[in-house]
């Protein structure tokens, strides 16, 4: 530390409710991004394989149009750019709609990699049992293609939590934007800005544990 | 879809009756590669078949047309009566009726050998899942694997999973069943119990087309042979005709090559 500057934490158990909320609603928007995300991500790979091309150009461009350009752009866009249209969002929504985008454009990727994986023969095998492409691709393909990439997509779940820290820009109810408001109260960035490191890491550290728990639970199955 | 060629005289080898399985002047290619060439066949009720000839002869193609994993290019096929075109309800009448094993079994790996057996039937059909259930069970009987019915397929060896991909096409009480090299992917002390359960298939009646090398089956259950060599059937007999005297010289020295080994 610099000469003439005494750490206080005191200022951070004051705020220490108001910090907790704020992971909560961190936690809030990551696990409504993911939803989100998955259901882009599989929907995604769905289209990408459908046989009209205009669908499958579409989420080509999608996919992209959001990797290449920066989040806080898009949801600047969506946040601030959108109104002029009429389109006027609350500042979570739009924060869980951004992640949800975001990270289902990531997802679509992943998880056609995933399905990419998946053998021939399984979706032979079930077409020849008499299932339509829908029912394979639900029943048979989704659940072995989502294992070959659960570590993948996890680890970019992770990310989409991380990245929640930039909805702060459009005050949305999270951490980063708690603690925004706390230092710039007491003026203390060294105490709040340590002390949500360190909350973003339970955070991370909660999730993995949380992703490991379902992945032993849902995919049970052996494998060779 | 026109067919401009030129009908070759074919084998009077079609059983009598109402056959199960016709296919007319079917051809398909790869491309530039002429995978079947004018496969005339028919398959009688209740017959046995046995496909044969080198590899990429188009044996597996052959069979694969029947339940349309494949699409032809001309001709026509029709199975039960119903003729397969493009359109997906015709596509679906063959399936649901034509079972089908594959060389590398092809079970779901994420089911239990029971939810294997009873996906199609509940799902396909809209069987309840007690029936399904007891309709697995009993097939799962008899391929002898009742008792794995709550392992996943990785928990068996190659023979039990080919057995339990059997019993999983049985479920749909299908009128014929394709077996596509079902023992070409197994170790060799594992193929018995594959080929004896399709002996005992063939024993109760079933309609069977088999692409196997195993010749000791084919003398003892089919009803016919068939050669293929370059997409197209070249030869079919009788299995002892066939095995004694084969007349084509390309059949004649595909069995040479394969006897040597037996």
């Amino acid at each position: 530390m610099p000469l003439g500057y005494t750490l206080d934490f005191s200022v951070v158990l004051d705020a220490l409710p108001a910090l907790l909320w704020g992971c909560a609603g961190t936690i809030g928007l990551a696990l409504a991004g993911m939803a989100l995300a998955l259901v882009i991500g599989i929907g995604g790979v769905v289209l990408r394989g459908s046989k009209h091309r205009p669908l499958r150009s579409l989420v080509i461009v999608f996919v992209e149009l959001i990797r290449n350009t920066p989040f806080l752009v898009q949801i600047f866009f969506l946040f601030f750019a959108l109104p002029n249209i009429g389109l006027v969002l609350n500042p979570t929504v739009t924060a869980i709609i951004a992640l949800g985008v975001n990270g289902g454009a990531y997802a679509i990727e992943i998880i056609r990699g995933g399905v990419q994986s998946i053998d021939k023969g399984q979706v032979e095998a079930g077409l020849a049992l008499g299932l339509h492409k829908g029912q394979v691709f639900r029943m048979i393909v989704l659940k072995p293609a989502l294992r070959a990439i659960y570590p993948s997509l996890t680890g970019q779940f992770i990310m989409l939590t991380l990245t929640s820290s930039i909805c702060s820009a459009i005050a949305a109810y999270e951490l980063t934007s708690v603690a925004q408001r706390i230092e710039s109260e007491t003026f203390r960035s060294f105490e709040v800005y340590f002390t949500i490191t360190l909350m973003y890491l339970a955070i991370s550290w909660l999730l993995m544990t949380g992703f490991s728990v379902f992945s032993r639970r849902y995919f049970l199955y052996p494998t060779r | 879809m026109q067919d401009t060629s030129v009908m070759r005289p074919t084998v009077p080898a079609a059983p009598a009756g109402d056959p199960l399985i016709v296919m007319e002047a079917v051809n398909k290619w790869y491309g530039t590669y002429h995978a079947l060439r004018d496969v005339n066949l028919s398959v009688g009720r209740g017959e046995k078949i046995v496909l044969c000839g080198p590899s990429g002869s188009g044996k597996s193609t052959l069979i694969r047309c029947i339940n349309q994993l494949e699409t032809i290019k001309s001709g026509s096929i029709t199975v039960d009566g119903t003729r397969l075109d493009d359109s997906s309800r015709s596509v679906d009448a063959v399936r649901s009726e034509v079972g089908m094993v594959f060389q590398s079994f092809n079970l779901f790996p994420h089911m239990t050998v029971l939810q294997n057996c009873t996906l199609a039937p509940m799902r396909v059909r809209g069987i309840a899942a007690a029936q399904a259930e007891a309709t697995a069970r009993r097939y799962l009987e008899r391929v002898r694997i009742a008792e794995h019915a709550h392992k996943y397929p990785a928990q068996l060896s190659g023979g039990q999973q080919q057995r339990v991909a059997i019993a999983r096409a049985l479920c749909m009480e299908p009128k014929v069943m394709l077996f596509d090299e079902p023992t070409s992917a197994l170790d060799p002390e594992m193929v018995k119990e594959v080929l004896d359960t399709m002996v005992g298939l063939a024993r109760d009646g079933m309609t069977m087309v088999c692409v196997t090398h195993e010749m000791g089956f084919a003398r003892q259950v089919a009803d016919r042979v068939i050669f293929m060599a370059e997409g197209e059937i070249l030869e079919q007999a009788d299995p002892e005709t066939f095995f004694r005297s084969p007349r084509h010289p390309r059949a004649r020295s595909f069995l040479g090559e394969i006897l040597a080994h037996h």
